[in-house]
């Protein structure tokens, strides 16, 4: 062996810490940001998988929130239209009626309401799907969280790692979702009604619902990270031990 | 590492107690080498500043520890009252046949699960006392661990995983990275700095695990079976690695063990059974089955 003992005795008495360290027990966010990530890179196919559930809810939703813009745009071509020719023959009618403009309305608000509650329900679905496939990392990392504990982690810095990750999947995979959703709804549109949609369309409206869409696929992969968070802090630091699950 | 000279031929050696008789004239050094391993951990003992070293001789203690697990309705006792000291500065194996408790009672003393009745004191503090800070707070600073799996944190590179204690311990960045390379040259490590844990070996592996254990000083270490899946050679080792910090760097070693190996570094034996001490070896006592000892390693 290529230690020299009394180097060895020297050196762990000069650098002995205790003394010159604070006695708090730490994890900056910073260095748990890095640990998070590292999870996250590492186990790319796992956090894909875990992320491909807010993927498709969140391109879900951003394809709705298109859907209904590029339709107003639509719609108010359509409208103008209309008035167009209106107008040439106001002449011979007094009154303006479009017909069967309210039935279209109501049907499309049905129709709103209806693809609303297919994205709630597949965000919820999602919601579950995160949860359960953090369940079963937490299940599959025992020995990792005990070790951690063993080294003097804190409930708290295990509950903070899960969530930074479950966080950085949702933010990432909420990226990618929207993307998705509004790229893929503005060119369905833009084939149907002109390719001159785009410039026609409220881009503010479609910039919030952007963000929007992101907010919520993150908050979602928040709240569903809670839990298995939680169950990870409570993994006893014995775990360390255990030989299989 | 004690320097001892043979009192016939005046031969300098240099020995832990593996070696008992001169290797020139054979005259018995077995009261040489206890005297300057003495002197060795009484130096240690000194240099590290422990203030508590000089009030508490025991560094651990048990009184009357037992732990009951409960499998459904089935109660399986896995310590039944244990009594053990253990000195600042000493070298421990617990042995025993598998299932006696050796795992148990090293959960216990780490402070790693709660005894079913009965206390442990850390420096004469009772560990059934400490809320869940302090008791992070313990096992970050005063204790290391060493597991049989190794148990690298697999996502982080050597120098990240011995790191990690200390960003714990809020220790700043440079000063982190200047320790955890020392930590790692200091384990023969230096040049696998960055190689994650399943790109080396065991042996290796083992090694981080050492240099992650001493990462914030600690007083203990503790390593439950730490050669149990390693082989001879690297097993070797280790225990030389752990005896090396013992008795250079003060640092008290308890370790459960099977390994025959140990016997020869450790400076009591406690050999457990059935979750009960069942008796208590010196290492004076077991220097005559040394040879016995090398037989059975060129045969295993
Ligand atoms: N978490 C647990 N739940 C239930 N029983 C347990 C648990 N841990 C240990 N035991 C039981 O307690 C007894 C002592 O186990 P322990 O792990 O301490 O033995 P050991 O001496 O470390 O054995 P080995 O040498 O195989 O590691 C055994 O009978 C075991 O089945
Ligand atoms: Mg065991």
């Amino acid at each position: 062996m290529m230690i020299n003992v009394r180097e060895l005795a020297k050196r762990a008495v000069e650098t002995r810490t205790e003394e010159r360290l604070g006695e708090q027990i730490a994890l900056p966010w910073s260095a748990a940001f890095v640990i998070s990530m590292r999870n996250v890179t590492i186990r790319l196919g796992r956090a894909a998988i875990t992320a491909s559930g807010i993927v498709l809810g969140i391109a879900f939703l951003s394809y709705i929130w298109t859907a209904k813009l590029s339709e107003d745009v639509i719609e108010r071509d359509m409208a103008r239209r209309a008035r167009l020719t209106q107008i040439q023959i106001q002449s011979q009618e007094s009154e303006l009626v479009i017909p069967g403009q309210e039935e279209a309305e109501e049907e499309a608000q049905a129709r709103n309401a209806r693809q609303m509650w297919l994205v709630v329900m597949s965000l919820l679905v999602c919601a579950v799907g995160i949860s359960n496939s953090m369940l079963m990392s937490v299940t599959e990392r025992f020995r990792e969280i005990g070790t951690m504990k063993c080294l003097g982690a804190l409930d708290i810095f295990i509950v903070r790692l899960f969530l930074i990750e479950s966080i950085v999947l949702g933010v990432l995979g909420s990226l990618v979702g929207a993307f998705i959703g509004h790229v893929g709804g503005l060119l369905m549109y833009a084939w149907k009604g002109g390719w001159d949609l785009p410039a026609k369309l409220d881009w503010p409206a479609m910039i919030f619902y952007l963000v929007l869409s992101i907010l919520i696929g993150t908050f979602i992969a928040f709240v569903a990270a809670i839990l298995p968070a939680k169950r990870a802090a409570q993994m006893p630091a014995a775990a360390a031990l255990r030989s299989e699950i | 590492m004690a320097n001892i000279k043979c009192p016939k031929c005046s031969k300098e050696i240099e020995t832990w107690g593996v070696v008992t008789v001169c290797p020139d004239c054979g005259a018995d050094l077995r009261d040489q080498v206890a005297e300057a391993e003495r002197i060795t951990v009484q130096r240690a003992a000194e240099i590290v500043h422990d203030e508590s070293a000089t009030t508490h001789e025991f560094i651990v203690r048990t009184r009357g520890l037992t732990k009951v697990y409960k499998m459904g309705e089935v109660e399986v006792p896995a310590l039944r009252g244990v009594d053990l000291d253990v000195r600042r500065g000493e070298y421990l194996s617990i042995m025993g046949p598998s299932g006696s408790g050796k795992s148990t009672l090293f959960n216990m003393i780490g402070g790693l699960d709660k005894p079913t009745s009965g206390s442990c004191f850390i420096d004469e503090v009772d560990l059934a006392q400490l809320t869940a800070f302090e008791l992070a707070w313990l096992r970050c600073r005063k204790l290391g661990y060493i597991f049989q799996t190794f148990n690298l944190i697999p996502v982080m590179t050597a120098l990240e995983n011995v790191t990690l204690p200390m960003i714990f311990a809020g220790m700043g960045t440079d000063e982190m990275m200047e320790r955890g390379r020392m930590l790692l040259e200091l384990v023969g490590l230096g040049d696998r700095l960055n190689h994650k844990p399943f790109e080396l070996s065991g042996g290796q592996q083992q090694r981080v695990a050492v240099a992650r254990a001493l990462a914030n000083s600690p007083s203990i270490i503790l390593a439950d079976e730490p050669t149990g899946n390693l082989d001879l050679t690297t097993g070797k080792e280790i225990i030389a690695l752990l005896k090396e910090l013992n008795v250079g760097g003060g640092v008290t070693v308890i370790s459960a063990t099977h390994d025959l190996k140990m016997i020869d570094v450790s400076d009591r034996i406690v050999h457990i059974r059935d979750g009960a001490l069942e008796r208590i070896e010196h290492r004076h006592e077991i220097d005559l089955e040394v040879g016995r000892l090398g037989d059975e390693e060129a045969s295993g």
